[in-house]
């Protein structure tokens, strides 16, 4: 990201709030982000989120960021800064950010709150999020073909919803293949530690794990699936720079067009508070070019990827078990929006306890 | 009966793990014991990461990338010595600062190296003895900054006991007015040690953009200097009880990753606690006696000294 | 060429008062140079930085809002620091403070009463205190170094709070997301002003300020721990219990650290996070230094480290400045600082070609380097 200069009118600075806004005709956009732009990852997504809408919308449109935003008590402030700095569009893009941005948009009824991956909305706040599961599915299917052992290896951060999610979706991917596929998860409680994320990969390789997937930001996991030469999967970026010859495809995340709708509905006056989990359908998911797997793979991937995206095909279509073998759902039921927002057990065929 | 390839897999697992560790504590320990706190350390190694990464990167070279590596910890170690060492400025404050400074000024350099791929210290590779069962990738498999590591040990270990010049670094540490006394320059050898630390904490760094996880991003010593700074504390200033303390804390850290893997019952959390409270009961236990420790631990440790004319 | 420190026989008072000007000045010379080669107005950049925040009436609120945690722990931190006790365990003392400060509204969600807060706060400080505890009875007991276990017990503190709002204190109704129930009113803090983010906990670091430098100033305990710092022999000699000072600074600051984490977590938060600070614990011991371990020292250093942070958001937002020219433009501030420091206690000259054979040391010159 390079050092960007603005000219702003020196009464943007001067003025409060509301009236640095009618300064200029330009709609401001404000993001928040819980890491480095740089982190190849989760914020480097939302980031390129941002820079599309620079490229849409040229001089019409202006775009803030403050980055490395705590989720503690600082998000409020950043938050709260960006309405007052004349924002009328706010992206707070991590789920730490609920309930500050529910208490400033009740301070700024008049400025749009878009809020990533959280549950409570308002009059002005929206909330949006991507069902990365659905990806998950077919690199799920994809490891069951590619790997000879049988056990996948996943590296996970923190044991949230979102996460369990993911597992479970890759493990009922895999089993549609090879009924008997394993997962064996290491948590590491980190998003982010290239040094962690490398010592789970090799932990799990070393117990017989021969694919990789992983659940944190950084491509340490994917460099050491290299090293061993074995495949894996890239997270949220196409990472296949770090893994050129084992990189088999990977889960992007795409802001991009959700952002570009957005702001365009607060400049036409349309926008109005909506909760939107968006998929392959909605292009927010993205499977990146598959690689390094024969064709008769890459044609089962694409073709999943196709049934999910047109609805054929449910990734959580029963018959679920859990673990211990109870039934969760029956044959031809699908679970619904809010049993897997809430997610919270693992689904036959994963390895360990789930973290409580 | 256990699996062989499975002892070596986790050796090696915890090599890796430990040697950053090692290599920034290693340093820290020779500061300190010239009586010099410095808890700038996370901001060293950062700047050895982007530094070796960078110089790796641009001349197609790791040996360059671990020499600029250890020039870019000491280099950032200067701003550090004219304050305390010249200036007699508050010791613990200005480490502080020193990360903070650190870690802004590597995330600037590093802008244009984010995500790119970087390049791998190569390991040794003795046909016939890597080859052995177990020991041989552990003891001749290695890339060349782990036996650095294991050098540096040794070498700090003789230097100060041995050394005519270790045993002057110590007389600093002790007590500096009477090292003046005696006509040592005692700014000298803390500006010595404090640029050794500096460059030591800049291997730990480079260790970790080019042999750890060969790419660069911010913030990715995540924390490490804090558990070198507190190694060297867990080792009393004995060399050799770094290294044991920096294999502890890898050790207790890779099996957890196991023990997960292998489905243990036991949530991540208390896991990844796991390597801090082993290192705390193990200090409990070494600590017990009290002579060695009250002639390791260097008296004038975070003093500044001001020379009497 | 070198640099010659000299001892003054009186910190300057002078100095005291000019050498955070002198420290500034250069700082705005770097800023200059770094934000006129980054290509941003260096003179609307450093008016941005450290003046507009101090402009309105919303960013001087959060000003104090961001110092007092800070302000509260470096407190708690000096008083250790003057007794050569090295806590830099105070992120886990908070952490202590804010998970036993929240037992009460976590468990019992409809229990309102107005005996509550104060319940909680005292909860608080005991939770902090006896966390703070630890390091000082290892250390008393067992020799075991303090900077190791209070550092080391931080990141053990961090994992439980983890643990927790991720298992068992999780709030049913949050779709099994990492947060803890939202306070009910009479467990929250009340806000000084309506509106603002202004609550009754930022009057505590200011209270407990005025206490300690009262405390410290006159009493004989303040007196025992300066002298256990100082001279711990001499400490023995006038019959002050080392170990029982240890002990008591440690539970001291633990205390104020636990009660800072209850402020947050109840005032500024409303509800236990996985993450309550950021680095507040860490940053607090810049702020004790910096304060020069004098307590109302420590709010000014509270005030302009609270200002930095502030003024780099207002940069990143405004101008466009990352968050990487923020932190480095601040730990160039921090050495200024710091190296004016200097200027108090000592005259420095320059002093060209060797130095006079110093090797004689007399007994009258070490007492004077001594003193």
């Amino acid at each position: 990201m390079a050092i960007r200069m603005k000219l702003v009118a020196a009464a943007a600075m001067l003025a409060l709030g509301a009236g640095a806004a009618q300064a200029q005709d330009k709609l401001k956009v404000g993001f928040i982000y819980v890491g480095p732009v740089g982190d190849h990852g989760w914020t480097y997504q939302h980031n390129e989120g941002r820079l599309a809408l620079e490229k849409e919308f040229g001089d019409k449109i202006e775009t803030t960021f403050v980055e490395n935003v705590s989720e503690g008590p600082d998000a409020e402030r950043a938050i709260e800064r960006l309405a007052r700095d004349g924002n009328k569009l706010i992206f707070t893009t991590s789920f730490g950010y609920m309930n500050p941005t529910v208490k400033v948009a009740a301070k700024f009824p008049d400025v749009k709150f878009e809020h990533a991956t959280g549950f409570k909305r308002a009059d002005n706040v929206s909330t949006y999020s991507a069902r990365f599961y659905e990806g998950r599915y077919v690199i799920g299917q994809i490891a069951a073909k590619t790997s000879k052992s049988g056990v996948a290896g996943y590296v996970a951060s923190f044991p949230i919803p979102e996460v369990v999610r993911g597992i479970n979706a890759f493990l009922l991917g895999a089993r549609t293949i090879n009924p008997d596929f394993k997962i064996k998860v290491v948590w590491v409680n980190s998003w982010f530690d290239p040094g962690r994320e490398a010592d789970a990969a090799k932990a799990l390789i070393d117990q017989g794990a021969d694919i990789i997937t992983q659940h944190t930001d950084s491509p340490a996991p994917l460099q050491i699936a290299a090293e061993r030469d074995i495949p894996a999967f890239g997270q949220a970026s196409d990472m296949h720079r770090f893994a050129p010859d084992n990189q088999l495809t990977a889960i992007v995340d795409n802001w991009s067009d959700y952002y570009v709708s957005r702001a365009k509905a607060v400049m036409d006056g349309s926008w109005k508070s909506q909760d939107v989990w968006g998929g392959f359908a909605m292009d927010m998911v993205e499977m990146s070019d598959y690689k390094n797997m024969p064709d008769d793979v890459k044609a089962m991937a694409a073709d999943t990827a196709a049934k999910i995206e047109s609805g054929e095909i449910h990734p959580f279509q029963g018959p679920i078990k859990k673990q211990d073998g109870t039934e969760v759902i029956g044959a031809g039921e699908r679970l619904s929006d809010e049993v897997l927002l809430g997610m919270n057990y693992y689904v036959e065929g994963v390895e360990g306890d789930l973290p409580q | 009966m256990v699996d062989a390839g499975i002892i070596t897999a986790i050796a090696l697992t915890v090599i890796t793990a430990s040697t950053p560790l090692l290599l920034a504590a290693i340093g820290e320990l020779v500061v300190e014991r010239s009586g010099v706190l410095n808890l700038g350390l996370e901001g060293m190694m950062i700047a050895g990461a982007i530094g070796g990464f960078a110089a790796a990167n641009l001349t197609g070279s790791t040996a360059i990338g671990v020499g600029v590596a250890a020039v870019a910890g000491a280099v950032l170690s200067i701003p550090f010595g004219i304050l305390v060492i010249n200036l007699a400025a508050n010791q613990v404050a200005t480490g502080l600062s020193l990360t903070l400074f650190g870690l802004g000024a590597a995330a600037m350099v590093g802008e244009p190296f984010l995500g790119t791929p970087g390049l791998k210290l190569p390991k040794l590779d003795i046909p016939g003895l890597t080859d052995l069962q177990v020991i041989g990738p552990v003891l001749f498999g290695q890339d060349g900054l782990v036996y650095l590591s294991f050098v540096l040990v040794a070498a700090t270990s003789w230097f100060l006991t041995r050394s005519r010049a270790g045993l002057t670094l110590r007389a600093v540490g002790d007590s500096h007015d009477s090292a003046h006394n005696l006509g040592i320059s005692v700014r000298k050898v803390r500006w010595m040690a404090v640029l050794f630390g500096g460059a030591c904490a800049g291997l730990g760094g480079g260790y970790l953009s080019l042999a750890y996880t060969p790419l660069w991003t911010e913030n990715m010593t995540a924390g490490r200097g804090w558990i070198a700074l507190a190694l060297v504390v867990f080792s009393s200033w004995l060399p050799w009880r770094v290294a044991i303390g920096a294999y502890l804390f890898g050790a207790v850290t890779i099996l957890g990753f196991h023990a997960q893997g292998a489905g243990i019952r036991i949530p991540s959390q208390f896991i990844s606690a796991l390597p801090y409270l082993a290192t705390i009961v193990v200090l409990v236990i070494i600590s017990r006696n009290k002579t060695l420790l009250r002639v390791n631990t260097p008296a004038c440790l975070g003093k500044p000294f001001v020379p009497a004319r | 060429m070198r640099l010659e420190l000299v001892p003054r026989a009186e910190r300057s008072t002078a100095m005291a008062l000019v050498s955070p000007v002198i420290a500034i000045g250069l700082t705005l010379i770097f800023g200059v140079v770094l934000f006129a080669s980054l290509g941003v107005n260096p003179a609307r950049a450093l008016y941005i930085y450290f003046v507009e925040p101090l402009t309105k009436a919303w960013s001087l609120e959060e000003l104090v809002v961001k110092a007092s945690p800070l302000v509260l722990i470096a407190v708690g931190l000096a008083i250790c620091f003057r007794a050569n006790a090295w806590n830099i365990g105070a992120e886990g003392q908070f952490t202590a403070g804010a998970i036993a400060g929240s037992v009460l509204p976590i468990y019992f969600p409809d229990f309102q009463s107005p005996v509550l807060l104060p319940a909680m706060l005292v909860m608080a400080m005991a939770g902090g205190a006896l966390y703070g505890a630890i390091p000082a009875i290892l250390k008393n007991r067992f020799s075991a170094n303090e900077i190791l276990t209070s550092l080391m017990l931080s990141y053990v503190a961090l994992l439980i709070l983890d643990w927790l709002v991720r298992g068992p204190w999780r709030d049913p109704g949050s779709f099994n997301f990492p947060e803890s129930r939202l306070f009910n009113a009479s467990a929250t803090l009340p806000l000084l002003a309506e509106g603002g983010r202004m609550h009754v906990g930022i009057l505590f670091g200011l209270i407990i300020a005025a206490l300690a430098a009262w405390r410290l100033g006159v009493s004989v305990h303040g007196f025992a721990i300066k002298v256990t710092g100082e001279a711990p022999r001499a400490a023995r000699f006038a019959g002050f219990d080392q170990k029982r000072i240890i002990l008591a600074v440690f539970v001291i600051a633990g205390a104020l650290a636990g009660l800072a984490g209850i402020a947050e977590v109840s005032g500024t938060i409303g509800q236990l996070r996985p993450e309550i600070s950021p680095g507040y614990g860490f940053t607090a011991i810049i702020v004790a230094f910096l304060g020069r371990l004098n307590p109302l020292g420590i709010v000014i250093a509270g005030l302009l480290l609270a200002l930095t942070f502030l003024g780099g958001e207002a940069a990143q937002i405004t101008l466009g400045l990352s968050d990487k020219v923020t932190r480095l433009f601040q730990g160039f501030l921090l050495f200024m600082i710091l190296a004016c420091d200097t200027l108090i206690a000592y005259r420095v000259s320059l002093k060209f070609g060797h130095r006079a054979a110093g090797v004689t040391g007399t007994a009258d010159q070490k007492m004077v380097s001594n003193g």
